[in-house]
């Protein structure tokens, strides 16, 4: 029992994100707390054919450049919705606005977020079908409402165009 | 995102989530997700690690065929080097505080702003 340890725990090791995002909102001065959503249950649709007949599609939150707007000071700026094409790899993503650890960590590698190159791989090895010809990039948007109504309808109607099967969403 | 992924499954499309926030998809409701316990940056595999990369991706297909039912999480072997990043997220400096509620400041005059600019082209 190599991961045993003599003495046990007082505090839990996950990180509560939505503790920490209520307690940072709160030192801004938002009078609210962001509401993340909450469901009591999921959909699901199994897979329809092989992997190795099925064609994957990426979904990043990462951008190809700084939104309009973008600035230190006020890291939001204004995102909309985007697709690019999967290959060739794109070697650089703007990252900045996101709330990914940037004391911990970076993302200069684009493949530590966004993965298709090693999908790609799977591809040439006959484990996957095919990547889909367009990836998508998706604002983290503030408004719920708006992700629900305007920008997952979009991806699912370009995913449907190129005959998607199966979608891999990597928030950052 | 999360929103996204229950949006293409309900339509047909079938979904995973690969992150590392795993308190903010399990909330949402997902109907997969595959979790590596690292600071929020590289859910897909450390930074030039091309082993732990490609072993996500792998583990990514495999969750995709071996899920049987929604809201099926399963967590990655990887560990990040030191556990000192947990107590450093989303830190709020007490010396800063001032310096906060003026970014808050600016964050809400940029979105109200934004929000005057959806309702003219809308």
């Amino acid at each position: 029992m190599a991961d045993a340890t003599a003495s046990g725990v007082s505090h839990r090791r996950l990180v509560s994100y939505i503790d920490r995002t209520r307690e940072y909102y709160q030192a801004l001065g938002y009078e609210h707390p962001y509401r993340w959503a909450r469901h009591q249950s999921s959909p699901f649709q199994p897979l329809v054919k092989p992997l190795r007949e099925s064609t994957l599609a990426i979904v990043t939150t990462a951008s190809l450049a700084a939104p309009e707007g973008f600035s230190e000071d006020a890291p939001l700026g204004r995102k909309e919705l985007y697709s690019m094409p999967t290959r060739p790899v794109p070697e650089w993503f703007f990252t900045q606005d996101l709330s990914w650890h940037k004391e911990a960590t970076h993302t200069d590698d684009p493949a530590s977020f966004f993965p298709a190159r090693e999908f790609q791989s799977l591809v040439e090895q006959g484990r996957l079908g095919s990547l889909a010809q367009r990836s998508w990039g998706v604002p983290t948007d503030f408004s719920q409402r708006r992700t629900r109504e305007l920008d997952a309808p979009r991806i699912l109607e370009g995913m449907r165009e190129d005959e998607v099967d199966v979608a891999v969403l990597v928030p950052l | 995102m999360s929103l996204v992924a229950r949006h293409l499954e309900a339509s047909g499309i079938t979904t995973i989530v690969v992150g590392s926030a795993r308190d903010i998809v399990e909330e949402c409701a997902v109907p997969r997700f595959l979790f590596t316990d690292f600071p929020l940056g590289n859910p897909c595999g450390k930074p030039y690690d091309r082993d732990m990369q490609r072993q996500i991706a792998e583990m990514t297909l495999d969750v995709l065929e071996s899920a049987r039912f929604p809201q099926t999480t399963v967590q990655t072997p990887f560990a990040w080097d030191d556990e000192d990043w947990r107590e450093t997220v989303a830190r709020i400096d007490p010396e800063k505080l001032e310096e906060l509620r003026e970014m808050g400041e600016r964050r809400r005059a940029l979105q109200d702003e934004t929000r005057a600019a959806r309702v003219r082209t809308a």
